[in-house]
């Protein structure tokens, strides 16, 4: 799609990968307010990456499927907060397990985003 | 292993959905939220490709979103629903699984299950396994609460 959103926001999922793999090895739980600060950033990339992807996608003659591409990009934009939801109810290292699990899932999407808007290119 | 008493949590938490069922609770919520995105995309747009296919990413949807909400819910009745929902799921991602590579004119287009859930790292694969062992491990503590914690 456009890389100078999508390359910042696996940058931040990597980061915030390896940050709850160490605060799980260390059993450092709850995590930190620092790394909610970077789960913020990573919310304020999503949201962009939302306005950037509907512009993009409106513009595009690509055949990009274009439901499944606007599903994924909400989705990416909702799993943060519902992860972090989860994640504060449970103070223990399966908390910050569950910030893992979140953080994967955007990673995720934004394999699939790219895959959805590259055909055809 | 039991639950630590570092946790702190002061809402009351269904058993299911605490500690190691955490995690179970986001992968669940990421496969419902996927397989029902999923079945209504094939449904809505292209019903008539592959009927079977979707159908299956259908039930497959139905299937998370019942094991991620009976989790939550933790009681004796939820947990054996769950128990059900999820040996549904481990049959069908295994019968799925291995037609998608015996059979696979049977299936045109792809389900959360085709190839044992290759399209989602094998995790569909896996988690009915997790699953089941974290709904069964609990069900046998059920009967003796751990006295004055």
């Amino acid at each position: 799609m456009t890389a100078w959103i999508t390359v910042p926001v696996l940058g931040l999922c990597l980061v915030g990968v390896v940050w709850t793999i160490v605060m799980i090895a260390r059993a450092q739980h709850p995590p930190s307010d620092a790394f909610f600060v970077l789960l913020g950033v990573l919310m304020v990339a999503l949201v962009v990456q939302l306005v950037v992807g509907g512009v993009a996608l409106a513009r595009t003659d690509r055949p990009v499927e274009g439901v499944t591409f606007v599903a994924y990009l909400l989705t990416d934009v909702l799993v943060v907060p519902v992860g972090a939801a989860l994640a504060l109810v449970e103070r223990s290292r399966w908390g910050t397990g569950v910030l893992l699990v979140a953080l994967l899932t955007v990673a995720a999407c934004q394999f699939r985003l790219e895959s959805l808007w590259s055909v055809g290119a | 292993m039991r639950s630590p008493g570092e946790r702190t949590t002061d809402a009351p938490v269904s058993p299911l959905a605490s500690g190691p069922g955490r995690i179970l609770v986001a992968l669940y919520g990421v496969f419902a939220v996927a397989a029902t995105g999923r079945s209504l995309v094939q449904l809505g747009l292209e019903a008539g490709n592959a009927p079977l296919a979707y159908s299956l990413s259908l039930l497959a949807a139905v299937l998370y979103l019942v094991a991620t909400c009976c989790l939550l819910l933790g009681s004796e009745a939820a947990r054996r629903t769950a128990l059900v929902a999820v040996c549904i799921e481990l049959v069908g991602v295994l019968v799925v699984g291995v037609l998608t590579y015996v059979e696979p004119q049977l299936f045109p287009d792809k389900t959360v299950w085709s190839h044992f859930g290759q399209g989602y790292g094998y995790l569909p694969l896996v988690l009915p396994f997790l699953g089941l062992a974290w709904l069964l491990r609990n069900g046998r503590n059920q009967g003796s609460p751990p006295p004055g914690e």
